[in-house]
């Protein structure tokens, strides 16, 4: 029970993804100007990169793995992630207008976003198990969520404050972007992973 | 080369299977759009103003496909009203006086001067036509403005006026023509006879 908890501090906090890893920098810069589509793209994220994490572990275990292909697992995480995302887009399309209307076009922008395949490829690495998997892929998600909402809602404020004319517009982005990442480097040595 | 083999043979495996759960995905979920709510709602004049009762254009559209009268539109007048009949193939029908009448097109003109920054009819404006932030003066972008007068009505201190549009190229009429334009000897018209 402490593991699994352990590893949840772990990716949300300690190594978050996208602060300490540096996995998954386009849509931490590209979306983050609008609180709401912030908040849309973290919820899809969420979504697609627990499912995605669960599917390449189970590729990988009962395909690769058996047949002795474990060379092939960027191809074949690169595959899975394309499917789940496409999948999981027509399933909430049927199933949930709403929901649909709320993703919306988030949905396939994450199949290029690369802390889905960081997750997939360091599940591997690490050698997690099927229930680590889950929780290291939901605990990514909720570390970028984390991270994508707080930037988001920074750069709101941000838009309409006195900035010097140089830094205005992404350049205030970058910088706050690295004084966050700084400020998330001091959650190292909070638990040891 | 057995290797290579197994790792082909693998991959296409994995290939064909994705491909044929997202080829049943596709048909199992299919989603069926009403192609005829899109071509209603190209006729309506989307000012998303919602004197129909409804909270836009394109709900009033899905209403209409699904068999609501075609007469509850004040800003399309009858003009949308006997396109709407064209295409629905239904009888033209006079405009329900309850949802409003026809006006000439408007739009909603702040006066600046007297805006206090309360951003009441930002949150009004259906179409996000209306600039400004907290206490700070609002304006109405012109191209934008459907002409609903949303924003009228929430406005604490009454600095919205709507006017009719400005004279552009969408909105310019040939002027009247001046009678007798043509000379003529006849002199029975009293405009010549006095000069």
């Amino acid at each position: 029970m402490t593991d699994y908890l352990l590893i949840l501090v772990s990716t949300i906090l300690v190594n978050n993804f996208v602060l300490v890893q540096f996995l998954g920098l386009c849509p931490f810069m590209g979306v983050s100007n609008k609180l709401e589509t912030a908040m849309g793209m973290s919820l899809a994220t969420t979504f697609v990169l627990t499912l995605s994490s669960v599917c390449s572990y189970l590729a990988f275990t009962y395909l690769l793995q058996p047949l002795g292909l474990e060379y092939l697992q960027t191809i074949t995480f690169i595959l899975v992630i394309a499917v789940v995302v496409q999948f999981t887009e027509l399933v909430v399309r049927k199933t949930s207008p709403l929901l649909y209307r709320l993703l919306g076009i988030f949905l396939p922008l994450i199949t290029t976003n690369c802390a889905v395949l960081g997750v997939a490829l360091l599940n591997i690495k690490k050698q997690n198990g099927f229930l680590e998997s889950i929780l290291y892929g939901f605990g990514a998600a909720v570390g970028f969520s984390l991270v994508l909402i707080l930037f988001s809602a920074m750069r709101e404020r941000i838009a309409v404050s006195d900035v010097p004319s140089p830094f205005k517009g992404s350049a205030i982005g970058m910088i706050t972007a690295g004084l966050m990442s700084l400020a998330f480097m001091g959650f190292t040595g909070l638990v040891n992973i | 080369m057995s290797v290579i083999t197994t790792a082909i043979l693998a991959l296409l495996a994995l290939a064909v299977s994705f491909g044929a759960i997202l080829g049943f995905a596709a048909v199992r979920f299919k989603v069926e759009g009403n192609p005829i709510v899109d071509q209603i709602d190209s006729l309506l004049p989307q000012t998303q103003c919602g004197q129909c009762g409804h909270p836009g254009c394109r709900p009033y559209a899905q209403a209409i496909a699904d068999g609501e009268d075609i007469n509850k539109c004040p800003p399309g007048g009858e003009a949308t009203i006997q396109a709407l009949a064209d295409l629905l193939d239904v009888e033209p029908q006079p405009l329900d006086a309850e949802h409003g009448e026809e006006k000439p097109k408007q739009v909603a003109v702040i006066r600046e001067e007297e805006c206090i920054g309360c951003t009441k009819c930002i949150q009004a404006c259906p179409i996000d036509a209306i600039l400004g932030s907290a206490k700070h003066m609002h304006t109405v972008i012109e191209s934008e403005c459907t002409g609903c007068d949303l924003c009228v009505e929430p406005c604490p201190v009454d600095c919205i006026d709507m006017l009719p549009l400005a004279q552009g190229i969408q909105s310019w009429h040939w002027s009247v023509p001046r009678k007798h334009i043509i000379a003529s000897d006849k002199t029975h018209s009293p405009e010549v006879s006095a000069s």
